[in-house]
């Protein structure tokens, strides 16, 4: 096989690697061709057909994310038919959607709205049946709204695929197909087997899935995105904080992330709540007035003095080998290593764990 | 070998079975016991012989007398006056439409006269639950020679030869589908079997595999040998069992002889073949469904490229074939590919097994020279339409086909020319209406049918298909507007041009064809509200003619409701606030007095 194929895509000319899909060629190429199903990390069912494409001499309007270029190939991207393929496509999601785009979580940062809005596609031209299913509020983090659902399938795939928890797979047939847990549990029961990390609520298209936590609370355009690191582990996950009012009101995916891309577990994507908890500690306490006494709010300065000096008296009265160490996952590794110098050198004591291995 | 002066075959296809053959097999047995000729004559029982409507059937031979209708109190009668006085028993042979005419012979029945049976010619001849009766019929005579006397390559030249495509509906050419596998690199490569048979009235693929087990065993060999497989899969539908029953039974039979399994007929060739049983998904009859539903998966087409014979089941290459081909093959190295390719038209070789239902006289499996005009199929196979109606069309292709009106049954049936005229092959439905079928409710069936066994994959199937169906309903209902028809169209050519596979790419042909020749019956009930064929409900009123009442009663006797009122021997008047339109009172009526329309 050569190794460049040289095409046409909407009337430009452009050389690209053999064995890469059409639609890959067009966004090289700057072109945008809308998807839904498609997923740069996920396999390629092909299925929400709105990549469509036309190409010469082809007798139907084949799918651009699964279709590899050949040399000579003449691609159309927003023909006539593409255009009237894709109107007809969002017409039908849309006439199986609910129409409350005002509250939903999603509106500002949702495709099927997007992609209706450029094709000019004011409401569906369709009248009939519904999907109308109770919300599944099951879950402690994920609301799932099946109603919602466009059954691109990068759920099922991210969580089969990425995570490998095969927690969600189609069920049912023809209209009535949906994106369930076995048995059509709840996403929260516990036979369901989620993990809550929310890899499926960071692909999802539309406002089928999304952060619990974050539901009335803010619009994506008004909150400010900080890309941070991770401070459970020692991974080095990084995602954004979102940021209202100088707040965190919730953490979504950055795709930039090196270590971790858009995957995150629950703790990084839904455990943040702490940081605005009242009873969180700020400042370092210390227990006066013997051991019924209370704990006194009291300045850094003393209470290092304060541990320093009582780790020195116990370790001349009863030695090195009284004193125990325990260290967190939550610190960094340079942290870490830190601590193991303090308890070998400074305290003299191998007894040093992590909460990891508890 | 135990010689017997007279054999009587018993149908044990589905059809005679479910309508009773067992027992009659069963008396026949007793009663040959019981008047000591045991030894003399033997029982066999077949497959299936394709006339189900006239079962259980009875075949006595070496007359070749066809009993029809047969019941367990005939029994004694066919032994005593047919088997030992040489009588035959005149009033259980079949009658012909319309002559009413007995004929004694199988062969000389309509029905048969005109089929030829290639795919189907062990159907009812032979025991399907013994091994030796196929190979009495030169059975496995074919893999022999393609085993010892050919190379795989030679194998796939002399099925390029014969022309023989596709008999699942796609009407690929099987010989290049082969060479794809064998050409593509790789130590593992898998046959497999498509007998997902869905088709709404299809039954030719159950029928072979009861009858003729053997045939797509052998069939199917011969295509691994070809491509270079050592496994194979048969999908066949759990709805199948008696399919799957005699399927393990030849398997085991195959394997003992050493025909099957390792080193077969001392060649050094090997191959395994499996069974794996559906759960009755119409889409699994698709081949990249059919594959993952093999590996455990949903079963949902997924796009080609690639193809199965590059990244098949298990991502090895595998090659795809439905029942009817694989039984087809053994013909071919038995006679030779030009004994093959002699039959049929230029570009449809050999023969087509239809399933004949609807409104036809005869109704059954039909195996017909390619070429022959739908006119011979309907009206001199079939016997023509029941109670002398109007032909008014045929749906062909299953729900993916689409009708062919009365202008034209002339057209040759093969691949291209039903693709011209907007239907298809497929896998050989045939379904016959006449004047009392209302084209816009035939659609409505067929998409109902895509629309529920949609997998929900891809978009313009799953969302499109129920609108279509959405639309059709509402016309049915009599609320269509004129624009109903143009969003048909644009809708049902959006689905064609962008679906994922071959169910959602055909689902609109249905709508697509009745369109293109019943127009006028779709612009009645959207503009004058009327069903020209008095099928849609919410479109009729049920009318006395009071000239013809005699105002004998029976009709309100029999309304559920109450809706009829009249004073005796006057006529009746029927209350249309009240009529629920069941039809009893049109039934009951003796004089013809009630109309509906």
């Amino acid at each position: 096989m050569a190794d460049n194929v040289t095409l046409t895509i909407d009337g430009q000319k452009v050389t690209v690697p053999a064995g890469i899909t059409v639609l890959e060629a067009a966004r090289q190429m700057g072109i945008d061709i809308p998807t839904f199903c498609h997923d740069p990390e996920l396999s390629r069912p092909g299925a929400c057909r709105i990549c469509v494409v036309e190409i010469k001499g082809w007798r139907n309007l084949p799918p651009s994310c699964v279709t590899t270029v050949t040399e000579g190939m003449e691609v159309e991207t927003e023909s006539e038919a593409v255009v009237e393929a894709r109107r007809t496509i969002l017409d039908l999601l849309l006439a199986n959607h609910p129409q409350d785009c005002m509250t939903c979580q999603k509106f500002g940062d949702c495709r099927l709205a997007d992609y209706a809005y450029r094709y000019g596609l004011k409401k569906t031209t369709f009248v009939g049946e519904q999907t109308n299913v109770p919300v599944d509020e099951s879950s402690a983090v994920i609301t799932r709204d099946v109603n919602k659902c466009i059954l691109c399938g990068k759920c099922v795939r991210v969580c089969a695929e990425i995570v490998g928890r095969n927690v969600v797979d189609f069920v049912s047939r023809g209209f009535t197909t949906k994106v369930s847990p076995a048995l059509e549990l709840g996403l929260g029961e516990k036979e369901a087997g989620c993990v809550s990390c929310g890899s499926c609520v960071a692909v999802c298209p539309v406002g089928a899935l999304t952060e619990k936590n974050m539901q009335g609370i803010a619009r994506p355009w008004e909150v400010k995105k900080v890309k941070t690191t991770c401070p459970y582990c020692g991974c080095g996950c990084n995602f954004d904080l979102n940021v209202k009012d100088g707040k965190v009101v919730g953490v979504t995916s950055n795709p930039t992330s090196v270590v971790n891309g858009r995957h995150l577990c629950v703790k990084g994507r839904f455990g943040y709540d702490f940081i605005h908890s009242s009873d969180r500690l700020t400042r370092p306490l210390i227990k006066k007035g013997g051991k019924d006494g209370d704990f006194v709010e009291v300045s850094w300065d003393e209470a290092i003095r304060h541990v320093a000096s009582r780790l020195k008296e116990i370790k001349e009265k009863n030695g090195s080998e009284a004193i125990g160490v325990l260290s967190s996952a939550r610190c960094t590794n340079e942290e870490n290593y830190l601590m193991n110098k303090l308890a070998r050198v400074a305290l003299g004591t191998n007894n040093i764990d992590h909460c990891a291995r508890l | 070998m135990q010689l017997y002066r007279a054999h009587v075959l018993v149908c044990g296809g589905t059809g005679c079975v479910s309508s009773g053959s067992k027992k009659i097999q069963e008396a026949i047995v007793d009663e040959l016991a019981k008047q000591n000729l045991d030894k003399e004559i033997k029982v066999v029982e077949t497959g299936c012989h394709g006339f189900c409507e006239m079962g259980p059937i009875v075949i006595v031979y070496p007359e070749g007398t066809f009993y029809c209708q047969v019941q367990v109190d005939d029994i004694a009668e066919i032994v005593s006056e047919h088997l030992v006085k040489g009588r035959i028993v005149q009033r259980l042979l079949f009658k012909a439409p319309l002559t009413e005419e007995q004929v004694p012979s199988y062969k000389d029945i309509a029905f048969y006269r005109k089929q030829h049976r290639v795919a189907l010619r062990n159907c009812g001849h032979i025991d399907p639950e013994h091994i030796q009766e196929y190979i009495a019929r030169d059975g496995y005579e074919g893999l022999a020679k393609a085993l010892t006397t050919m190379t795989p390559q030679q194998v796939i030249e002399e099925m390029k030869k014969s022309g023989l495509r596709g008999r699942g509906g796609g009407g690929f050419p099987t010989g290049l589908k082969w060479e794809f596998a064998s050409k593509s690199p790789g130590p593992k490569k898998y046959i497999i079997c498509n007998a997902d048979e869905g088709d709404p009235g299809a039954f030719m693929d159950r029928s072979v595999l009861e009858g003729d087990p053997h045939s797509v065993l052998e069939g199917m060999l011969i295509g691994a040998y070809a491509i270079g497989a050592d496994e194979g899969y048969i999908y066949v539908r759990a709805e199948y069992p008696l399919a799957i029953k005699r399927l393990k039974v030849a398997i085991a039979q195959a394997e003992e002889l050493g025909l099957l399994g390792d080193n077969i007929l001392g060649t050094g060739f090997s191959c395994r073949l499996h069974i794996k049983e559906g759960a009755g998904a119409f889409v699994c009859g698709e081949e990249t469904a059919l594959m993952a539903s093999i590996e455990g998966s949903r079963g949902m087409p997924n796009p080609r490229p690639p193809f199965p014979a590059v990244k098949g089941l298990w991502e090895k290459p595998s090659n795809i074939n439905n029942v009817e081909t694989y039984a087809n093959v053994p013909v071919i190295f038995l006679h030779g590919a030009e004994k093959f390719a002699s039959m049929g038209t230029e570009n449809s070789k050999g023969t087509k097994v239809f399933a004949l239902t609807g409104k036809l006289r005869n109704t059954g499996l039909a195996e017909v020279p390619m070429g022959i005009s739908l006119r011979e199929i309907i009206f001199d196979i079939g016997g023509g339409i029941m109670e002398d109606k109007k032909f008014k069309a045929v749906q062909i292709g299953g729900p993916s086909g689409g009708c062919i009106p009365e202008e034209h049954l002339d057209t040759p049936v093969d691949y291209d020319s039903l693709i011209a005229l907007g239907a298809m092959m497929g896998s050989g439905g045939l379904v016959v209406m006449d004047e009392t079928s209302c084209m816009v409710d035939v659609a409505r069936f067929f998409l109902n049918f895509t629309q529920k066994e949609s997998c929900g994959k891809c978009t313009p199937c799953r969302e499109g298909t129920k609108r279509m169906l959405e639309i059709l309903q509402k016309i049915c209902d009599g609320n269509g507007v004129p624009e109903d028809i143009t969003t048909l169209e644009t809708l049902g050519a959006v689905i064609k041009n962008t679906a994922l596979c071959g169910l959602g790419q055909t689902a609109p042909n249905p709508v697509l064809a009745t369109l293109r020749y019943f127009r006028h019956e779709y612009e009645a009930h959207i503009n004058d509200k009327k069903c020209p064929a008095g099928v849609c409900t919410a479109l009729l009123e049920y009318k006395i003619v009071a000239e013809n009442c005699k105002g004998c009663g029976a009709c309100a006797r029999v309304c559920p409701v109450g809706a009829i009122t009249g004073e005796k021997k006057e006529p009746h008047e029927i209350d249309t606030s009240k009529c629920i339109k069941c039809g009893s009172c049109i039934e009951k009526c003796k004089f013809n007095a009630i109309v509906k329309g």
